[in-house]
Parts: structure tokens; sequence; C-alpha cells
């Protein structure tokens, strides 16, 4: 389904401030599977999503969707592949325009848009059809603007929007981040719903070990631009919060032996 | 009586000016100075059209595609080039100075003597009020004036209600939620690129659609009449926000029309009281300054009242 050969990207090359996000990340996902993607900060988790997304074309490698080359496809281009949901909720949204008119626009992600009305009647009878299945009463407020919503409303909505019409991939980055507890709850719960019920193929991206020991069929683990491990199958279903955090632990301390033996050698020998 | 009908038919007639910088200013948030060649290239495109003895509305619409032509030029500019957003419209806006210049083959041209839309306003106002001058409220006015004031009215209202169907399309969606959150429609497939040049191709359009109108309402096209012009459509934009507050299409639409309509009028007020006419522009961009700072101080004013009463 998506097909990742070692990608490879490094930002600013040639100056002070040169990044190695991807160092050669190759990864195969199945139709249907929901992979969560964890690492610390700065690991390339959210570089690999937005490689993927088409934010930025790779340096080395080749991605491809569903059979399709995608790796110089513009990111407008691979919409029509692609649902996402962003880590801001200020992001997947446009806060001027109401709920019904950003779903509207969401319902043709990746069609031609001409000069046929936005929102016809039975579009927004569909529309509000599908906003009340979301239980948030939100569907009162289709004519208001999305800004005047909380963020967890409009992350829903959001969610909403990336799946209206059936993704081949779905991208969730770190996208219940930025709410409070009882709202990230509420989107966790909303975002099994709508991948088990669709079959979706979902890659998500997140820095919670609790989530990625809960939702999915897989977890890859990624640090310093590569992955570290990779639990699948039953391997998978063995892996605890706990276990996470402990791997977590073994690099920072590896990490952290690193530098201190450079630092005795450096003593020692200069 | 006729300084207000004046001062109305102008309003209305640079609400065009201020619709296309509505597209390009409310949103884009793109401070588009391509506007003060194009309204002058429209002019120019549509006297020199004029005098060749082409119908007016054909020349009317030429001097709209000539200036989406030049706003499709400061899109290009912008997008294709990465060349920042000021510079893009400076650029074309020099340039448009020597092309009108040779469209115009001078640096002035009359159009006293030929067939222009104020022609057929004057035979709309004496076909309404049945000979050369007519009374508006009580007061005489003529024929000319009266019938440019509706015909200005009409082109107007007819554009106003083409512009809010667009809108309301998919198309014309996307181009809003472009510059609404560009992200978001990119992650729903649209090239923001494509619609920055098509907004700023029909912004163009409508602002040189302006010029050829103005040419036409006051009997000639001259090479320095766009100095400012962008200022006067921000200021129209900016009142119609004040007066409208709403960020809905039609309401912003409207709110846009009657900024451009108040402000022509405070202007004129202004004028009869004794302002002295070279002051215009300065007032004028000193009101944007005004207009643009007062939100900002209120805001403040507003949070520093409300820690003083917490």
């Amino acid at each position: 389904m998506l097909q990742l050969r070692d990608l490879q990207k490094t930002f600013f090359p040639g100056t002070l401030n040169e990044v190695r996000a991807l160092r050669g990340v190759s990864l195969q996902i199945d139709e249907g599977s929901f992979v969560t993607v964890i690492g610390t900060n700065g690991s390339g988790k959210s570089t690999l999503l937005n490689a993927v997304a088409g934010g930025f074309f790779v340096d080395r490698g080749a991605i491809s969707i569903a059979g399709r080359d995608v790796t110089r496809c513009p990111e407008h281009r691979r919409a029509s592949m692609i649902g996402r949901v962003f880590q801001n909720p200020f992001s997947g949204t446009a806060p001027t325009m109401t709920v019904a008119e950003n779903l509207a626009l969401a319902a043709r992600r990746g069609l031609g848009r001409g000069l046929r009305s936005l929102l016809p009647a039975r579009l927004q009878k569909e529309l509000r059809d599908r906003v009340a299945t979301l239980n948030m009463q939100l569907e009162t407020r289709m004519h208001n603007p999305i800004g005047t919503l909380s963020g967890g409303q409009r992350q829903a909505l959001t969610l909403l929007m990336a799946t209206w019409r059936r993704p081949e991939l779905l991208l969730l980055d770190e996208h219940t981040a930025a709410l409070d507890p009882k709202s990230a709850d509420q989107i966790v719960r909303l975002t099994e719903q709508i991948v088990s019920q669709h079959r979706l193929t979902t890659l998500m991206v997140t820095h919670s070990m609790q989530q990625a020991a809960t939702l999915g069929d897989r977890i890859v683990m990624m640090n310093q631009g590569s992955v570290l491990a990779d639990y699948a199958g039953a391997q998978r279903r063995h892996v605890r919060a706990e276990d996470l955090m402990r791997r977590f632990d073994e690099i920072r301390r590896d990490e952290q032996l690193d530098a201190s033996a450079a630092e005795m050698l450096r003593e020692n020998y200069v | 009586m006729t300084l207000l009908l004046s001062a109305w038919t102008i309003g209305l007639i640079l609400s065009l000016l201020a619709l296309g910088v509505y597209i390009s200013y409310r949103v884009f948030k793109f401070a588009d100075i391509t506007a003060d060649g194009s309204i002058t290239f429209g002019a120019a495109v549509a006297a020199s059209m004029l005098t060749r003895g082409v119908h007016p509305l054909a020349a009317s619409g030429a001097a709209f595609l000539a200036g989406a032509a030049a706003g499709i030029c400061t899109g290009v500019l912008h997008t294709r080039f990465k060349i920042n957003q000021l510079l893009s419209g400076i650029l074309v806006m020099t340039a448009l100075y020597s092309i009108n210049l040779h469209v115009m083959g001078q640096s002035n041209l009359p159009l006293l003597s030929v067939t222009t839309l104020t022609t057929y306003a004057q035979d709309l106002g004496r076909w309404i009020s049945g000979h050369d001058s007519a009374t508006l409220l009580g007061w005489p006015v003529s024929a000319r004036d009266l019938g440019s004031l509706l015909l200005a009215a009409a082109i107007v209202l007819i554009i106003a209600f083409i512009a809010w169907l667009f809108f309301n399309t998919n198309l014309g969606s996307a181009m809003r939620a472009s510059g609404d959150n560009e992200q978001m429609i990119r992650a729903l497939g649209v090239s923001v690129e494509n619609m920055i040049v098509l907004g700023l191709s029909i912004s163009n359009g409508l602002v040189a659609f302006a010029g050829a109108l103005l040419a036409q309402y006051q009997g000639f096209a001259d090479v320095q009449m766009g100095i400012g012009m962008i200022v006067w459509g921000l200021a129209s934009v900016i009142i119609g926000r004040a007066l409208i507050g709403s960020d809905n299409v039609g309401a912003a639409l409207t709110g846009t029309i009657l900024g451009s309509v108040l402000f022509r009028l405070i202007i004129a007020v202004a004028l009869r009281w004794g302002l002295n006419p070279n002051d215009l522009k300065l007032v004028t961009a000193l009101f944007v300054f005004g207009a643009l700072v007062l939100p900002m101080a209120m805001q403040k004013l507003k949070v520093r009242r409300h820690a003083a009463a917490a």
C-alpha cells in the first residue's frame, strides 16, 4: 500500500544548521493496517509524515502509494490519495469560513473545482447528517465560522473532512497533542471508530506511549532519522507502554554513554 | 446637488476598484500595488479603442482583459519566480507606466468627441426625465449626471452579484480558503499558486474595468490617473469592513461597495468645506494609517481595562 524506500532528507545542507532529518528510512505498510510512529523530539517522525504528504521532496529514495510512484509529485496532487489531520487544530480548517463550507471543500478533495455551487441543498443535508454522527451538537452550528469552535471540535471536524472521501492513506500528525485531556480522549475514540469503520490504511505520529500501545496494529519506533524498532503481529500484541518507555530509556543511556565516552577519550588523549 | 451626484457616481465606479482590492487584500492578504498601474491600463486601453471607433462595451471588456493580463504577470512573478508580493506589484506597475504611454500614444487622451458609455448614460437620463434636465428630490440635475449614476449603479450591482455567485462556487470557495488557510487547502488538493494567479487576474481585471468606466465618465484617460489608487481601494475596503463587521461574502462585498461610496462622499464634503485638493492623497494615506492602527490600539485599551477591572 505505502512503500518507502531508503528515504533521505537533509535540511540546510552545508550550513551550520544542517540537520539530517531522515537517514535512510524504509518502510512497507499493508492495506488496512494502522501504524503508529513514536520517537523523541527530533527523531524524524513528523518529517517522515511530511515527506509522505509531499510537504517537501526527499533528497534520495522513493515513495509510492497504492502502486503509484509519488516521489516527485507536488503536495496538492498527492491530496487525492491522502487525508490529513495536523497537530495544530487551526491548521486543518479555514477559520473565517463556515463549518458547512469547510466540509464541502473537503468533500471535493483531489477533485476538480469548477463553477458549480459549493453547497447545493442535497450536499447540505448530507453534511448535517454526518456531522450529527459526531454527537457534538455541531449540526446546529453549520453556518457559524469554524474559527468560533473549540480546538477539540475543530479537530473532530478535520478528522471528518480528511476521511469524507475515503483516502488511500490517512496521515495523523500528533493530532491530539494540542488538546486538553478530555478532548484528546474524544478524538482518539473518534479516530479508532472512523479508521475501523472505513478500514483505512493509517499512519499516525504520536509522542504518547500510551496511545501508541493502545491504538493500531503496528508500532514503528524512530530515533535520529532512522527506524529503530518495528513491532508487528504477535510481537505488537505484547507491547505495553512501559516496554516502549524502557526502550527509550535505553536509547537515552546509550547516547549519554556515547557523549561521556567521547568526553573521556578527549580528556585522555587530546 | 451635481457635486453630490458626481461623488455617488465616482464612488460607485471606484467600488469596482475596491472590489478588486477586496480580492487581493482581504481574500489573499496580498497588498497588490499593481492596481495603480492597471487602473490606468484599463483607462488607456478603453480610451485608445474608443477613439478608433470600437463599441464602448467592447472597449470596456477589453480593458478588463488587459487588467487581468497584468494581474497574471504579478501573480506569476510572485508564485513562480518567488519574488516578494509588494515587489512583484511594483515591477508590473512600473512596467505598465511605459506600456500605458505606448497604448495611448500621448500622456492624455480626451474622449469628448467619441461615443462612450456616458453617451448611453445621457440617452438613458433623457429617456427617463423626458428632456436634458431633470429634477431629483426637488433639485435640478442634468440628464447626463442622472443617467451616469443609474448606469454605474446597474453595472456595479450586476458585477457584485456575479462576484457573489463566483465566491460561492467550488472554485471561488477554494480561492477564499487559499487566503484563509494555505496548508489546509493544499492538503485538499488545491494549488495555492494557481489560485493566487487567478485571483490577482480577476482583481486587476476589475480594477482596469473601473479605470475604463472612470475615463469614460470624466471624458479623458491620463497616464497619471492611477497614482495612489491602491490606497483609495484599501480605504474603501477598510471602511466597508468597519461598516459591516462580518466575513460572510455577501456582507463583505456589500460593505466594500458602501465603503467606496461613503469614502467618496466624505472626500467630496471635505473638498466642499475647503480641503486643499493637493492634500487629498495625504489625507487618504493618513486615514488608512488610522484605520489600520485603530483596531490594534482599541484592543490594547480593552486588554488594559480588562486587567484593571480584574
